[in-house]
């Protein structure tokens, strides 16, 4: 039996000429949240409509494997989706009358009768805590309550597939923070397979088992988020997982993986795949800058140097300290750590970072 | 006798002449009010919901339908109806049935119009997203139209109102005949040039009653109708 609940495959869409999407294969496992992760305009709404066969690619095939084991592809696929997937839009329309109206109208769609109608919905009510709005007219309540509605509305239809496309995109804080809480408590138990259209990192790693990056309507990588994390494969992944990208070089040697990289006048160790003479940009992420007022001997870091600090800001819990050292530089300390070290702009201060925490990438 | 004594009495002791005339003119805009909805709905929620190449003039001609005299309109009708016109072996001019087809050109587009404008109101994804929740094509078009609904029943109302007070296409299609498309409005005509003041103002009453009416329901609606809710 497969493991993927939809398969796509040479999917290619364009509009007007332009290329949209352009991807030869994408498989939606059986269980478990995919991220579909990228800017704005990458092509993640779309591909989002695609997979739920709520729009039509003029070249591509989809293929849906539901939990009885059937497998459709095509027109039937899109008919089987109907009435086993559901969708939670970004700005989700709550149709007029209650609450509980809209929570019931995906079931009336499937024709479940009145009995198991109102169990359901009394279900979900209860898991998502909707009790105090379950009365109140859709159109009086707030961003954050309509978006939990909206989710409810599909969690309630039990969809094999759950597609969410930026859930949370139009919520503040505290809402957005409920919402992911919901997402990976309720929506999880609920639903099948949960693919999440989303821009928003920490939302992306925070929720899914595997993350695919889209960027111009392709996807660039597609693996688990410690893969993404910590095999980058390209600047641009590197960025959207968190890395820095300030320091540049030229690569003098290579050794199996490490590269000795020459940044100006300064060496760094880092692994990557470059070749000698190659110019690179080198990621790290501002966490893994380990600062001291000394330097420290012994340790298995391969990369040691002095720094100044040129400028301190808060970031609440933790400090964002920028440093000039072979090039400009970012760290991130506790608020007691920046106090313990007596970091202040100006001060000196010994930095040290593993290779494998630096990744170079050809430019 | 006073005008507005006569008028009083004329209402009070429900004259015949007058309730006859009434209920003639209830009874052909009633019907050409029902037809116009069951033409003029239809084709304004396929034009809302669907997406189709010649779409935009389609909107233009249901906007133009708008501003349609109602003496063109039944300028039309009756180059339609008479002797010498297509459809004249039809027999129908100078009878009610002209009126109401008259009257339907009138309404039709009207209420076409609204549906339409009040479909192209709603958030662009919304057919997608009752879809998105297992809706067949059809469900998201009458749940669409269900999210209008309130103006589709000011556009009916504001219909009625127009072809039930409109004189030109009623006189030159249904000629005036007593007791068969004497109406209210060519009543007040008529009975006006005669100087027969009292049945023409009884018959104006009516027609303000049933405007006041026609906008009670309108302001009734307004006040129920709800914002979409988008966060």
């Amino acid at each position: 039996m497969t493991t993927d609940a939809l398969t796509l495959e040479g999917l290619r869409y364009e509009v007007d000429g332009r290329l949209i999407l352009d991807i030869p294969e994408f498989r939606v496992p059986t269980s478990g949240m995919l991220a579909i992760l990228g800017p704005n305009g990458a092509g993640k709404s779309t591909l989002l409509r695609v997979l739920a066969g709520l729009s039509r690619p003029p070249v591509g095939t989809l293929r849906f494997h539901d939990a009885g084991g059937g497998a459709m592809a095509g027109d039937a696929a899109v008919s089987a989706l109907r009435l086993r997937a559901a969708f939670v839009f970004q700005n989700p329309y709550l149709w007029s009358g209650s609450v509980r109206r809209n929570l019931e109208l995906g079931l009336r769609f499937r024709k479940v009768e009145a009995a198991d109608l109102g169990r359901r919905v009394d279900a979900i009510i209860e898991q998502l805590g909707l009790g105090p709005v379950v009365d109140r007219e859709a159109g009086t309540l707030s961003g954050g309550e309509a978006q939990r509605v909206a989710l409810a509305r599909a969690l309630v239809l039990d969809p094999e597939v759950l597609f969410l496309d930026e859930p949370s995109s139009n919520l503040d804080a505290e809402a957005h923070a409920a919402l992911r809480e919901d997402l990976d408590r309720v929506a999880r138990a609920r639903a099948g397979a949960i693919v999440l259209a989303t821009h928003d990192r920490p939302d992306a790693f925070y929720l899914a088992d595997h993350i695919a990056v889209l960027r111009d309507g392709r996807v660039v990588q597609h693996g688990s988020p410690n893969e993404l994390f910590e095999n980058p494969v390209d600047p641009f992944i590197a960025g959207i997982t968190g890395a820095e990208l300030s320091i540049r070089g030229s690569v003098m040697s290579v050794n199996r993986e490490l590269l000795s990289i020459e940044v100006m006048g300064a060496l760094l160790v880092a692994v990557g795949q470059a070749a000698p003479g190659d110019s690179v940009k080198i990621a790290y992420r501002p966490e893994d800058l380990f600062l001291s007022s000394t330097a420290l001997a012994g340790g298995s870091a391969r990369n040691r140097f002095q720094a100044r600090v040129v400028e301190v800001r808060s970031l609440g819990a933790l400090v964002r300290v920028r440093l000039a050292g072979p090039d400009e530089l970012v760290a991130v300390v506790t608020r007691a750590a920046a106090a313990e070290l007596e970091i202040s702009e100006g001060a000196d201060i010994w930095v040290q970072v593993k290779a494998t925490a630096l990744h170079a990438f050809a430019v | 006798m006073n005008p507005f004594a006569e008028a009083l009495q004329l209402l009070t002791s429900g004259d015949p002449y007058v309730m006859a005339i009434v209920v003639r003119s209830l009874a052909i805009s009633g019907s050409a009010l029902v037809l116009a909805t069951a033409v003029g709905l239809p084709i304004g929620a396929l034009i809302g919901l669907s997406r189709f190449r010649l779409r935009i003039p389609a909107i233009a001609i249901v906007n133009t339908g708008l501003a349609l005299p109602p003496v063109v309109a039944g300028l039309a009708v009756y180059l339609l109806l008479s002797r010498s016109g297509p459809l004249g072996n039809l027999e129908l001019l100078f009878t009610p049935v002209a009126m109401g087809i008259a009257q339907v050109a009138l309404a039709g587009p009207y209420i076409a119009a609204v549906t339409l404008a009040a479909l192209e109101g709603l958030p662009p994804d919304i057919g997608l997203q009752a879809r998105g929740l297992g809706a067949t094509r059809l469900q998201a078009a009458l749940l669409q139209l269900r999210e209008v609904r309130t103006s589709l029943v000011a556009a009916i109302a504001a219909g009625f109102g127009a072809i039930i007070s409109e004189v030109g296409a009623a006189m030159i299609v249904g000629g005036n005949i007593l007791g068969e498309t004497r109406v209210m409005t060519t009543t007040i005509v008529l009975e006006t040039r005669r100087g027969n003041f009292g049945v023409a103002i009884a018959l104006g009453v009516i027609l303000l009653v049933i405007a006041l009416a026609v906008n009670v329901v309108l302001a009734g609606l307004g006040t129920r109708a709800r914002r979409p809710v988008l966060s």
